[in-house]
C-alpha cells in the first residue's frame, strides 16, 4: 500500500514537472498580444514591424511613432511604475537589461519580460529579429531588419569611394558655451553610424561609448568635421549657440566651415530609424555622393 | 604676529603662484612655449597658443577661483556655526545653485548676459535664492539662539532643495537628466574668460567683506556671549559672514559645478598647518584652496589622458578619506 502511494506521488511529480515544462516552453514561444515597452528603441521596433496594435503601454520617454501619445505611460529606466505595469495585465514587458529590480518584481508576478541591451549598430537589427521571434512576428521583423540592412549597405556603398573626414560627433554640451561637451567614443551605435556614413571617428581609439570632451581635446584632435546632434524637441539652438565653436579657430572643421547641426530624435534612439539617421550624417559629410 | 602672517602668506602665495605657472604648461597634449608665445604664427593657426590660452589658462584661473571661494566659505561657515563639519554645502547654497542649473537644463533656458551663458547665470540665481532663505533665517534669529538651529535649518533646506533637484531630474527628458548628472560632476573646462569675469564680481565683493571678519570669527568661535562681552555686534557680524560666504560659494559653484570636499577639507588642513588664528587661516585657506583645486584638476586631466576624470572625483578621492579620518577622530 505504502509502495503504491509512493509510486503515485512520484508519478504525480513527473506529470506536474512535464506539464510545467510544456507550459514554460509554450510561454517561451507563445505570441505576445499585450506588450508593455518602456524602451523607446524597442517601442519603435514593435510599431515598425507591424506589432503596434499589440503595444498597450509605453515608457515616459517614448515619443515615436505619434500613436504612442494615446497610450498609457508606465515610467521608464529610473522610475518604472510596477503597480501600473502589473495592473495592465501584459503578456510581455520589454525593459532595459539593467532594470534588475523590475525584473525580479515581474518574475514574482509571473509576467514574462524581454531584457533589451543597448549596443552597436548591428545589434539593432539583431534585436528586431529576436524581439519579432519572441512575439510571433518573425515575418514582419525579418522584413524590417532586412530593409534596414539594405539601406545601410547602400549608404556604405555610396560613400565607399569618398574621403573619410576625421569627424567629431557631439551629442551634448552646455548652451552657448563649449563646456561639458559629450561626444561619441570608439564604440556604440553612434560610432558605428558615423563610420557607416563615411566618417572616421576622431575618438575611434578611445574605448568608451561616450567621451567627456574638453576644449583641449577638441584642439588637439583637430577634427576635419564636427557634427552636433540635437534631439530634444524644445531645444532651439540658435546660430549664436553654434558660433561658440568659432573660438577654436585652429580646428580644421571650424576653419573650413564644416561644423554641422543635425536635429532629430532618431540620433539617440537606436531603433528602426537608424538607417535614415545614418543617411543624414552621410549626406552631411558627403553631399557629392548623393547627387 | 605681523611677521608670522607675512611669512605664512609668502609661503602659501609662492606655492599658489608656482601652481598657476606650472599647471597651464602641463596637459594631455604636448605644447611648446616658444610656439605659444610666437609672434610669427597667427593665433588662429597656432594650436599650441590656442591650447594654452583657450583651454588651459582659463581652466587654471577657474580652478584657483573655485578653490579659493570654496575654502574661505568653509572657514567662515565652520567658525560661524562652531562646527568642524560645516561646509559651503551646509546651508543649502550649493544645493540652490544646483537647482538653478537643473532648471536651466530642463527648461532649455537660452538667456545670455555679458557673454555668460544660461547655466552659470541660473546656478548663481539659484544660490542667491537659497541665500535669501538663509538670510531670512539669520535675520529672524534671536539673541541666544544656538548656532545648531541655523545648522539644522541649513540641513533641512539642503534636503528640500535636494528633493526638488531629484523631482526635476525625474520629470526631465532622459537626455536632460544625463546633462544634469554631468553638470553635477563639476568641470573647470570653462573655455572662455567671460564666466571667470562673471564669477569675479561676486567673489571680489565676498572677499572684500570677509576682510573685516577675522577678529570677529576668532571671538565667535569661542561663543557668542564671549564675543558680545568684547563688544562685537554678533548679529551684524553673522549676517556679513553668511552673505559673503554664500556669495563666494554661489560664484564658485556657478563657475565649476558643485565640486565636493574643498570647502570642508581645506580649512582643516590649513588649521593643522598654521593654527586657528583667522587672520592667517582665512587668506591662507584662499591660497591653499586655490592650489588644491589647481593640483586636483591637473591630476584629473592628465592621469588617464586623453580621457579625463571629473575634477570632483579627484577632490573627493583625496578629500573623502580625510573627511572620514576627521569623523573617526571626532568619534574617538
Amino acid at each position: 500500500m505504502a509502495a503504491v502511494s509512493t509510486a503515485r506521488i512520484a508519478a504525480r511529480r513527473w506529470i506536474s514537472a512535464a506539464l510545467l515544462l510544456v507550459a514554460s516552453s509554450v510561454a517561451l514561444h507563445s505570441e505576445a498580444h499585450r506588450i508593455v515597452s518602456i524602451v523607446p528603441a524597442t517601442t519603435e521596433m514593435l510599431f515598425a514591424m507591424g506589432a503596434g496594435n499589440r503595444v498597450v503601454a509605453v515608457g515616459s520617454y517614448d515619443r515615436f511613432p505619434p500613436e504612442v501619445d494615446k497610450l498609457p505611460r508606465v515610467g521608464a529606466l529610473l522610475d518604472p511604475d510596477v503597480e501600473r505595469i502589473i495592473a495592465i495585465h501584459p503578456d510581455l514587458v520589454v525593459l532595459y537589461g539593467t532594470q534588475t529590480e523590475l525584473r525580479t518584481q515581474l518574475e514574482r508576478a509571473a509576467i514574462p519580460f524581454y531584457a533589451y541591451t543597448h549596443r552597436g549598430l548591428s545589434d539593432i537589427t539583431e534585436t528586431i529579429r529576436t524581439l519579432g521571434a519572441r512575439i510571433g512576428m518573425e515575418a514582419g521583423a525579418n522584413a524590417l531588419a532586412g530593409r534596414i540592412e539594405a539601406q545601410l549597405k547602400e549608404i556604405r556603398a555610396r560613400v565607399a569611394n569618398s574621403d573619410r573626414p576625421r569627424t567629431l560627433l557631439v551629442f551634448g554640451r552646455d548652451k552657448g558655451a563649449l563646456t561639458n561637451i559629450d561626444a561619441s567614443g570608439g564604440y556604440g551605435f553612434l560610432h558605428d553610424m558615423l563610420e557607416a556614413a563615411g566618417g572616421a571617428d576622431v575618438l575611434g581609439d578611445v574605448h568608451q561609448q561616450s567621451v567627456m570632451m574638453t576644449t583641449e581635446m577638441v584642439l588637439a584632435r583637430a577634427p576635419d568635421a564636427i557634427i552636433e546632434l540635437r534631439y530634444v524637441r524644445s531645444d532651439a539652438a540658435s546660430g549664436n549657440d553654434m558660433a561658440a565653436w568659432n573660438r577654436l579657430a585652429s580646428v580644421p572643421a571650424v576653419r573650413n566651415h564644416r561644423v554641422y547641426l543635425l536635429r532629430g530624435e532618431e540620433f539617440v534612439v537606436p531603433g528602426p530609424r537608424v538607417a535614415a539617421a545614418t543617411e543624414r550624417i552621410a549626406r552631411t559629410l558627403h553631399p557629392e555622393a548623393f547627387k | 604676529m605681523r611677521g608670522r602672517l607675512i611669512a605664512t602668506l609668502a609661503v602659501f602665495g609662492i606655492t599658489t603662484a608656482f601652481a598657476c605657472l606650472i599647471a597651464p604648461v602641463i596637459g594631455s597634449t604636448t605644447i611648446h612655449l616658444s610656439r605659444v608665445f610666437s609672434r610669427t604664427i597667427p593665433f588662429a593657426d597656432n594650436v599650441d597658443a590656442q591650447v594654452f590660452f583657450i583651454a588651459r589658462l582659463p581652466r587654471v584661473i577657474a580652478a584657483a577661483l573655485v578653490g579659493a571661494g570654496m575654502a574661505v566659505a568653509g572657514v567662515v561657515f565652520q567658525a560661524l556655526l562652531r562646527n568642524p563639519l560645516a561646509s559651503p554645502d551646509t546651508l543649502g547654497v550649493s544645493a540652490g545653485a544646483t537647482l538653478g542649473a537643473m532648471v536651466a537644463i530642463t527648461f532649455h533656458t537660452d538667456v545670455h548676459a555679458f557673454g555668460i551663458s544660461a547655466l552659470p547665470l541660473a546656478s548663481f540665481l539659484g544660490s542667491a535664492g537659497a541665500l535669501g532663505i538663509v538670510y531670512a533665517m539669520a535675520a529672524a534669529r534671536r539673541r541666544g539662539t544656538s548656532s545648531t538651529v541655523l545648522l539644522l535649518a541649513g540641513i533641512a533646506l539642503s534636503a528640500f532643495l535636494g528633493a526638488m533637484i531629484r523631482l526635476l531630474q525625474l520629470a526631465a527628458d532622459f537626455t536632460d537628466t544625463f546633462r544634469s548628472v554631468r553638470w553635477m560632476m563639476g568641470s573647470l573646462d570653462v573655455a572662455s574668460y567671460a564666466p571667470i569675469v562673471g564669477a569675479l564680481v561676486p567673489m571680489t565683493l565676498a572677499f572684500g567683506a570677509m576682510a573685516s571678519l577675522p577678529r570677529v570669527l576668532d571671538l565667535v568661535s569661542l561663543g557668542t556671549e564671549a564675543a558680545e562681552s568684547r563688544g562685537v555686534d554678533v548679529r551684524r557680524a553673522e549676517r556679513v559672514a553668511l552673505v559673503s560666504a554664500s556669495f563666494a560659494t554661489g560664484a564658485a559653484v556657478s563657475l565649476g559645478g558643485p565640486i565636493p570636499f574643498v570647502g570642508i577639507v581645506v580649512p582643516h588642513i590649513v588649521r593643522l598647518l598654521v593654527g586657528a588664528d583667522h587672520r592667517i587661516v582665512l587668506p591662507a585657506s584662499a591660497l591653499f584652496g586655490a592650489t588644491f583645486v589647481i593640483v586636483c584638476d591637473l591630476v584629473a586631466r592628465t592621469m588617464f589622458g586623453p580621457v579625463e576624470l571629473p575634477v570632483g572625483t579627484v577632490t573627493a578621492i583625496i578629500g573623502g578619506p580625510f573627511f572620514l579620518w576627521l569623523l573617526f577622530r571626532r568619534l574617538a
